[in-house]
């Protein structure tokens, strides 16, 4: 298996109009600068190519150990006039979560213990 | 004078979430008035198109317009509240908060509770104002207002904490508006309280970051959170519902209800901090631009969050306003096929239902096709596994009422007229589409002013 956003941060999704927000906040804060490397605007909007027309912006809450980003053209139109069932995009921090990252040294190590 | 004294003083005020939509559970928010130990119950009950759609109601009856959970709320939490000397803020005014107020002072007639006056913030509606000014600019397209004035139903601004804080002041128990901005409803009881003025800006920032906390009820406690096996909420069915302790200094810390379900920590209060913010150092609201890059959480104890650090600049000199317009109508419909060759039987049917409205001489400013099971929630990848079943669902927007059923009455008649074995199609559903769109208005021209309904 390989490794996902999900195995390092949780997630929530909130919306404005035709844009969506969705956190990704880290479970442990020595994960958060490989995130901030590995979890571009770039490799968002990949992952909601078949959602949203972006742009994707990518906010630092170094803070409170997260990332905000700001996905516009994600929602249909909004609220007030999507046709889809999930009109507010609660649902999308789930696509966030699935996001595949490059392996790391330590994953790598408990694969190998696993198998052996 | 008085305002040095209160900014002395070591009181703590206990501000509870009560609701964070209109459809919001209430047995949670009977609990936190009964075994809280709050002194405000916050009820927070707009949605963005609400006002439009309570404005369409009031249109029809000119003494509807309020908050439709209005009165079962009243009746549920009154007779706690008015025992306890909770004082009660809530936006369920919406469209009507002068209709609001009558239905509330009723319903404590009623429930023996006697003459209970309710003060009023209007102000909101600016209608009138935007309809005189068509060269107005919408955030959202850049084109102007007069565009959408035929079809404008309402426009309102999003007023803030001081009017509401003038609406405590009259004393009344019950304090009803129309729009608001939600955290305002939580800051307000704490400017009035402890007098703080929009000088005060790390205690406006506490404030705002406490309100944007609790203003979603359980989403801080464990809800729309728990995930199994990865982040689990304890005794998730019977959720406590938050409240904040606040004290003059603008120190917070966030708790629910004793002996409820679900949990208060670093992680809750993270995503619901960072929720429906985008530029996490530029929120703003009427109050002030909030800045919640700073922010400290600390667990200090179980369920309590200790909050720290927000930071704010002044308000700006605008109000934002949402302006609500009809756009049309959308059609729906939805029928399941099962077993062999399921997903191939629903795109065949999409297919015929579409080709069958072409026919018909239909059309739609936007048109979608879904399947449930591979594609309805996050869009197709063209690489999911099939599942055994799937439902099909169509839905379009148009101008044409008739269009818009006539969507879900095709979709319907895969039952005799399209691939065999479909089951369970809905009846055709139709909804009138009300749309928001925005723009800011200079702050000099909105009025908001407080009015009393009974005596005090």
């Amino acid at each position: 298996m390989s490794l996902r956003v999900y195995d390092l941060a949780h997630s929530r999704t909130g919306d404005k109009g035709n844009t969506s927000n969705i956190s990704v906040i880290c479970y442990r804060e020595e994960d958060w600068e490989f995130l901030q490397r590995e979890l571009t605007p770039e490799r968002v909007m990949e992952a909601f190519r078949h959602i949203a027309r972006g742009p994707v912006r990518r906010y630092e809450l170094r803070n409170l150990k997260a990332f905000n980003f700001v996905i516009e053209n994600a929602l249909g139109g909004g609220v007030t006039v999507s046709l889809a069932q999930d009109i507010h995009g609660k649902s999308l921090c789930s696509v966030m979560l699935g996001i595949e990252l490059p392996d790391r040294g330590r994953t790598a190590a408990q694969k190998s213990k696993k198998t052996k | 004078m008085e305002n040095e004294a209160s900014n002395m003083d070591g009181r703590t005020v206990r501000i509870g979430s009560g609701a964070g939509t209109s459809d919001d559970r209430m047995t949670p928010a009977l609990e936190l008035a009964e075994r809280g130990e709050i002194d405000y119950l916050v009820f927070e009950c707009l949605a963005e198109r609400t006002v439009a759609r309570e404005n369409l109601a009031r249109s029809r009856d000119p003494g509807k317009g309020y908050s439709p959970s209005l009165h079962e709320r009243m009746r549920m939490m009154l007779p706690v509240c008015i025992e306890k000397r909770i004082r009660i803020v809530s936006n369920m005014g919406a469209a009507n908060p002068i209709g609001g107020a009558r239905a509330a002072r009723r319903e404590a007639r009623e429930l023996g509770l006697g003459d209970i006056p309710v003060a009023v913030v209007l102000g909101d509606d600016v209608s009138a104002l935007v309809r005189s000014r068509p060269e107005l600019t919408l955030l959202e397209n850049g084109e102007p207002l007069e565009s959408l004035l035929p079809r404008l139903v309402s426009a309102n601004a999003y007023l803030g904490a001081d009017v509401i804080c003038e609406a405590l002041a009259t004393g009344a128990p019950i304090v009803l508006t129309g729009r608001v901005a939600d955290p305002s409803l939580f800051l307000a009881p704490m400017m009035h309280e402890f007098g703080w003025s929009y000088d005060d800006l790390p205690k406006i920032a506490q404030g705002t970051a406490a309100g944007h906390l609790l203003e979603c009820t359980a989403s801080v406690s464990g809800g729309c959170f728990g995930w199994p096996g990865k982040k689990d909420v304890p005794d998730m069915a019977r959720l406590g519902y938050p409240f904040a302790d606040v004290r003059s200094d603008g120190s917070i810390s966030i708790g629910k209800t004793p002996d409820s379900g679900g949990r208060v920590d670093v992680m809750t209060c993270t995503e619901q901090q960072i929720y429906e913010i985008h530029d996490p150092t530029n929120y703003i609201t009427p109050d002030c631009v909030l800045d919640i890059t700073r922010i400290r959480f600390t667990q200090e104890a179980q369920d309590r969050v200790r909050v720290e650090g927000a930071m704010a600049r002044p308000r700006t000199d605008m109000y934002k306003v949402t302006v609500g317009y009809t756009d049309g109508y959308i059609g729906e419909g939805e029928v399941s096929y099962g077993g062999i060759d399921a997903v191939a039987r629903a795109k065949w049917a999409a297919d015929i239902v579409k080709e069958r409205l072409r026919l018909r001489g239909f059309t739609y400013e936007d048109f979608r096709v879904d399947l449930i099971g591979i594609s309805s929630l996050h869009g197709d990848t063209g690489d999911r596994p099939e599942p055994y079943e799937v439902r099909l669902r169509m839905a379009g927007r148009t101008p044409d009422r008739r269009a818009a059923h006539a969507l879900g009455f095709e979709v319907r008649a895969m039952h005799l007229n399209g691939p065999g074995g479909a089951g369970g199609a809905c009846e055709p559903r139709i909804r009138d589409v009300l749309a928001v769109k925005s723009l800011l208005l200079p702050r000099e021209l909105v009025k908001p002013q407080v009015v009393v309904e009974g005596s005090l």
